[in-house]
């Protein structure tokens, strides 16, 4: 866009004639444009494409028949089985989590909810390697409580208890987070009506709250399924890597990486780069139709 | 139900029911899950007193692993505060084909288990990878030095500057670089003495941003990183490390280095957050 500032007003001829070349400029010119646009599809497609074509060469680099094998291995099924059912267990936890942390703070004024709303945020600054450490020096062997857990044999560190607190660690903001700010947005009038009509507390929150809340829950649940899927760090800590046992899709994917089975690595991984296709494809989708009822995308 | 109630008082009243429970609900759900296990690492650390601390944290494999992480992450940081700049400018300013796959590529990294994109990126980076073989006969090695960490935590670190570098420009009113414009500057003096100050602070947050991220990775570096101890050896694979040799105190004295380190770089990421706001609250 070029602004030509002789055009509004009109000047003696002299004073025109010397000013008409004066461009001014509010953009780079096009060779400038053209030069940014190109570095930046440049980028994109060797940083961020280069990598995720990768793993879909690789994972075919030795036909249909090595990935489909690769896949029907027993110890990636039991991988993927545990990967599953730990997701279902810590985004059902973190949805509960969340909902009760949105309510209390973005529906009431109190001392320390600001504190609170930190503290929420703790998990994503702190290395995955630390929470599973933290679970291990609780619940490890010489942990502070594992004379209590050998006494009574129960297991938390390398078995499901400690991949799930684990994993929940590092999810935890996911769905506070997107339904604390959208709460806020939308403001208390509705819940407030319902009160004063006669409803309950539960009514309320069943058919006022929750409905309004819906696409934010269904947003926060798809980024924190998608982490908790494809955590790798803090698992890592706390699995053990028992094969067919304690190891997640991710920890197989290392394991047979680091046995020189790169076919089957890439095949493993191929189907986790699903899972990020898929989770950024119905994230966009979502921001698309239901953008007012999103917290990322409402202030747009 | 005045002022001064809700002043004596530590909680504004409200006709919602309810708060009891879900505070109660978030309080416990946080302590048992957060608190009290970072708490336990902290306790670890200093059941000994602050001796066994300073000794374990002070060992020269230890301190040449932060050096490494440090380095590594603050210069990654800073290409991603470059190239996020560059990437946020594009997608804001120029209208190009292709726009939206671009916008969707740049939430990859968010997204793809950084396991995934460690095998990833040390199969493209390696001395017969895809880009490692162009790079081989320049004498440029990535994958397995501490060239590759670099790598790795630019591309993990990257989605933090866009996404908050982009609302900002987007939000940005032109008539200043008009005005600017008119009053004989040119595009270059425009960007370095309007624009620039106006990102300055989201700039600064996604840099902040994508060093804490950096700081503490794992899952994508320590395949393309080699791990030699004292030279491509990252602070949290120490930890493991440690861990593994049932060094509990040892590993534990890291964390909680790590996790002050973490602390300091999230209230300054508050901060500046605060100063993004009232920058642009008008």
């Amino acid at each position: 866009m070029r602004i030509d500032v002789n055009q509004p007003r009109p000047a003696p001829a002299a004073a025109a004639s010397a000013m008409s070349r004066r461009v001014v400029r509010v953009t780079e010119s096009a060779p400038v444009r053209w030069a940014l646009t190109a570095a930046a599809l440049g980028f994109t497609f060797l940083f961020l494409l280069l990598p995720l074509a990768s793993v879909v060469v690789q994972a075919f680099a030795a036909g249909l028949d090595t990935y489909l094998s690769a896949l029907a291995d027993p110890d990636t099924l039991s991988a993927i089985r545990l990967t599953v059912i730990v997701a279902l267990i810590a985004v059902a936890l973190n949805v509960v989590f969340g909902v009760a942390a949105a309510w209390c703070i973005a529906r009431f004024t109190f001392r320390g909810r600001n504190l609170l709303v930190t503290l929420i945020d703790v998990p994503f600054s702190v290395s995955p390697v630390i929470a599973g450490m933290v679970q291990v020096l609780l619940f490890g062997l010489r942990g502070w409580l594992g004379p209590l857990l050998q006494q009574h044999d129960l297991r938390v560190v390398f078995a499901l208890p400690g991949i799930v607190l684990a994993t929940v660690f590092v999810t935890l903001p996911f769905v506070a987070r997107e339904l604390i700010p959208l709460m806020e947005e939308q403001g208390a009038e509705e819940e407030e009506a319902a009160i004063s009509l006669g409803a309950s507390g539960w009514q309320t929150f069943l058919r006022v709250t929750l409905p309004n809340l819906r696409w934010g829950l269904l947003y926060g649940v798809l980024l924190c399924n998608a982490r908790a899927m494809g955590e790798f760090g803090a698992v890592s800590v706390v699995s053990g890597h028992i094969r067919g046992a304690t190891n997640t899709m991710p920890l197989q994917v290392e394991i047979l990486f680091n046995d020189y089975q790169i076919e089957a690595a890439f095949a493993v991984a191929s189907l986790l780069a699903l899972l990020a296709l898929v989770t950024l494809g119905a994230k966009l989708l979502l921001e698309w139709r239901h953008a007012s009822e999103l917290a990322a995308t409402r202030r747009r | 139900m005045t002022q001064a109630g809700w002043i004596s008082g530590w909680r504004k009243p409200s006709v919602l029911p309810g708060f009891g429970p879900a505070l109660g609900t978030t309080l416990a759900y946080l302590s048992l899950f957060v608190i009290i296990p970072l708490g336990a690492m902290v306790l670890t650390t200093f059941a000994h007193g602050w001796a066994d601390f300073v000794g374990a944290v002070l060992q020269p494999r230890v301190l040449a692993a932060f050096r490494v992480t440090l380095l590594c992450a603050f210069g990654a940081a800073a290409l991603c505060a470059l190239f996020g700049l560059l990437l946020a400018w594009v997608l804001v300013r120029y209208p190009f084909p292709g726009h939206r796959l671009v916008d969707a590529a740049v939430d990859l990294p968010f997204a793809l288990p950084t396991a995934v994109a460690g095998i990833a990126l040390t199969s493209l980076y390696a001395p017969n990878g895809w880009i490692g073989a162009l790079l081989a006969p320049l004498g440029i090695q990535v994958a397995f030095t501490p060239l590759g960490i670099l790598v790795a935590l630019t591309f993990v670190g990257l989605p933090f500057v866009v996404r908050t570098v982009q609302p900002v420009l987007q939000d940005l009113e032109r008539e200043q670089e008009e005005a600017s414009a008119i009053l004989g500057a040119t595009r270059l003096q425009t960007f370095t003495r309007v624009i620039m100050p106006a990102l300055a602070p989201a700039l600064l947050t996604g840099f902040a941003m994508a060093l804490a991220r950096g700081l503490g990775e794992y899952g994508s570096v320590i395949f393309i990183a080699g791990n030699k101890p004292m030279v491509s050896e990252i602070v949290p694979l120490l930890i493991v490390i440690e861990l593994e040799q049932f060094n509990y105190a040892g590993a534990a004295a890291i964390g909680t280095l790590m996790l002050a380190v973490a602390f300091v770089l999230l209230f300054a990421i508050n901060r500046l957050q605060r100063w993004t706001r009232l920058q642009h609250a008008d």
